[in-house]
């Protein structure tokens, strides 16, 4: 075999310049995917990781129907103690799971005593919630920082509506919210700071301690509406999913029905399509790999076999088996991939390595002076890399076969 | 035992609608170790004969066996092992592989044909080249060669699996007199040393009184036909 392939490589030397066209193409593909993958990989993880880790956490845990109305934040769908509990027992059972937090989610009024505005009003046990949300604390902007995120009768507002309300920090506000059985109740808040959004303009959401949150509402019993979940390692976030979904489905309502839900956080944010519109085109730019790929070497090796049909006359002639034959031009074949791909592979890793020290920074939402980190992981280099040596040798396929099919005496007589 | 033994030995081409025959049903028996021409003007069959004693090709009748193998009764993969086995070929062109140099050129087949391990390769490649006086010229690639000299390679290549027959088809068309000369010389030395017989085509005259049986061929059969007399 390292004879073929000596000999293979002797054939591609043979023509330099048109083997040097072909694998630089090879080499352009080969750095072009593996600096859109590293690229928007960083990308992507940074903004799964701003929703996940500063908003949603990995995985929710509701009561059945309440995702559906989510946009009312029913209070009548929060979960009893009861129920809580088995969802907490079956958090703490699972070993894939890192860390929960419950929450309190209501609707309310925010009023700085002269104007009023709608909030969504998350109630959260802070030291629970900064394990979920470890970048929940980031977003704020201005206050007080440090110790826990929010104490008992301070509050956390989100920045567009202090702004627009003209509230501060240390200021004084009141939250009214109608509570399960209809009634209304008030209460005061000192503004601990602001806070900027995950997912840009709109943001709307502001925290309180749950405790007052239970206060507000008026819960008899101290009710949870939801449960973020954080997992050991987010690439696994269907596996712990469907491991917990398993769980507590077990659960059942009068009905009979499952009473809980499990939502990873793909199912809980329209961000989810812009990371599947980020896999799509990584397929779209594989795909175009493959085609610039195929097209190149098959072309080159079209052109090698019916440049040599004497030659191949020859070694046919002489008794050369028809699958060494086949071999040969497969070397061929695999050696422009194998090259190409080796020197693609190292252009791309200097690459990423020269833009991870130009300290490059960009804007996601309000986030500003993100920096970009691409990275590439190197089962993505292998598996990019196998892609272009197999379609190399699939496209050598056709043009070796047709060579090791060859009649030797036609091949001889060719001029 | 005969090497070579054809009955009734026919060939013929379809162009178009019509047959056109090459060889008309010819009959000869080549000894072991002779040394041979096929003769004759273009077109006489001389190729056509020669492809098919060398498996290239299958007759259209008749019955052709080259060392007791009934060689038309081979499928395309067993002819390919039967002439890496058996059988060496020259080519008019040479057709040496220009990416090699004359010591890959020979050992060529040992590697690629017939898997010899890398020591014995060696020894048999350098004997052949010195056998034929190219040992000095074994580094060198086939365009730094002369013609004679890549004929010489050309000889050793066909002699260095051991062969028990070589074929060359106009194996001095390409080369001037004394060249050719010395090419004929050659190949009736390595007869002589190797026992090989050598069986070659050629309408030079002057080439083909070297041989010692020449079968003429004229428009598809034979207009002499001498008993081998390599004896």
């Amino acid at each position: 075999m390292i004879k073929i392939l000596k000999i293979a490589a002797r054939n591609l030397l043979r023509y330099r310049r048109r083997t040097l066209l072909t694998s630089l193409l090879v080499v352009i593909g080969v750095v072009a995917v593996l600096l859109f993958v590293a690229i928007t990989g960083s990308f992507k993880t940074m903004m799964v990781g701003q929703i996940t880790d500063s908003m949603l956490g990995h995985m929710q845990v509701h009561r059945r129907g309440y995702v559906a109305s989510i946009e009312s934040l029913p209070l009548n769908l929060n979960m009893p103690p009861q129920l809580a509990a088995k969802v907490k027992e079956a958090l703490d059972a699972n070993p894939g799971i890192a860390a929960y937090a419950p929450r309190v989610k209501f609707g309310a009024m925010f009023s700085n005593f002269t104007e009023t505005t709608s909030v969504r009003v998350n109630g959260i046990d802070p030291d629970a919630e900064v394990k979920v949300t470890p970048l929940l604390p980031a977003r704020q902007q201005d206050g007080e920082r440090g110790g826990p995120l929010v104490k008992p009768g301070e509050m956390l507002v989100p920045v567009l509506v202090a702004r627009g309300l003209q509230v501060k920090a240390g200021d004084t506000v009141v939250l009214i919210a109608t509570n399960k059985d209809g009634s209304v109740n008030g209460k005061t808040f000192v503004i601990r700071g602001t806070l900027e959004s995950a997912t840009g303009p709109g943001g709307r959401d502001g925290y309180i301690h749950i405790d007052d949150a239970r206060e507000l509402l008026r819960m008899a019993q101290p009710e949870v509406s939801e449960f973020a979940v954080s997992v050991k390692n987010p690439d696994r976030v269907d596996r712990v999913h469907a491991a917990l979904n398993g769980v507590l489905a077990e659960v059942k309502n009068k009905q009979g029905q499952p009473a809980l839900e499990v939502h990873p956080w793909q199912r809980l944010t329209p961000f989810a399509n812009i990371a599947n519109m980020i896999d799509i085109l990584t397929l779209a730019i594989k795909v175009m790999l493959v085609s610039i790929v195929l097209v190149a070497i098959m072309n080159v090796m079209v052109m090698a076999v019916y440049e040599r049909i004497r030659e191949i006359g020859t070694i046919s002639a002489i008794g050369t088996p028809p699958r060494r034959i086949l071999a040969l031009f497969l070397g061929e074949g695999l050696l422009l991939g194998v090259a190409g791909t080796l020197i693609g592979v190292a252009v791309s890793l200097g690459a990423i390595y020269a833009l991870n020290l130009s300290k490059f920074t960009y804007s996601f939402g309000q986030q500003q002076g993100l920096l970009l980190a691409p990275t590439i992981g190197a089962g993505d280099v292998i598996t990019i890399a196998a892609m272009v040596i197999g379609v190399a040798i699939i496209a050598s396929l056709h043009p070796a076969w047709k060579a090791s099919r060859m009649d030797p005496i036609t091949a001889l007589r060719h001029v | 035992m005969s090497l070579i033994h054809a009955q009734n030995l026919a060939k013929s081409y379809r162009v178009g609608d019509l047959e056109v025959p090459a060889l008309k049903g010819i009959d000869f028996v080549i000894e072991p170790s002779s040394f041979v021409a096929f003769v004759g003007p273009s077109g006489s069959g001389k190729s056509t004969l020669l492809n098919l004693v060398g498996c290239l090709d299958h007759p259209t009748s008749g019955k052709l066996t080259v060392l007791d193998t009934d060689v038309a009764a081979l499928n395309r993969s067993a002819s390919a092992e039967f002439r890496g086995r058996h059988i060496g070929f020259i080519f008019q062109d040479f057709n040496l592989i220009p990416v090699l140099t004359a010591y890959e050129n020979i050992e060529y087949p040992l590697v690629m044909v017939q898997n010899w391990p890398a020591a014995q390769r060696h020894d048999r490649v350098m004997s052949l080249l010195d056998a034929v006086g190219m040992a000095d010229q074994a580094g060198k690639r086939p365009d730094q060669l002369s013609g004679g000299q890549k004929q010489r390679v050309a000889v050793a290549r066909a002699l260095v699996a051991n062969s028990k027959l070589v074929l060359a088809d106009e194996p001095t068309a390409n080369l001037d007199h004394d060249t050719a000369y010395r090419i004929i010389e050659l190949m009736r030395k390595m007869r002589d040393e190797f026992g090989t017989t050598f069986v070659f085509s050629t309408h030079d005259a002057k080439i083909m009184r070297e041989a010692e049986v020449t079968f003429t061929l004229e428009d598809g059969r034979f207009i002499t036909n001498p008993p081998s007399h390599h004896d």
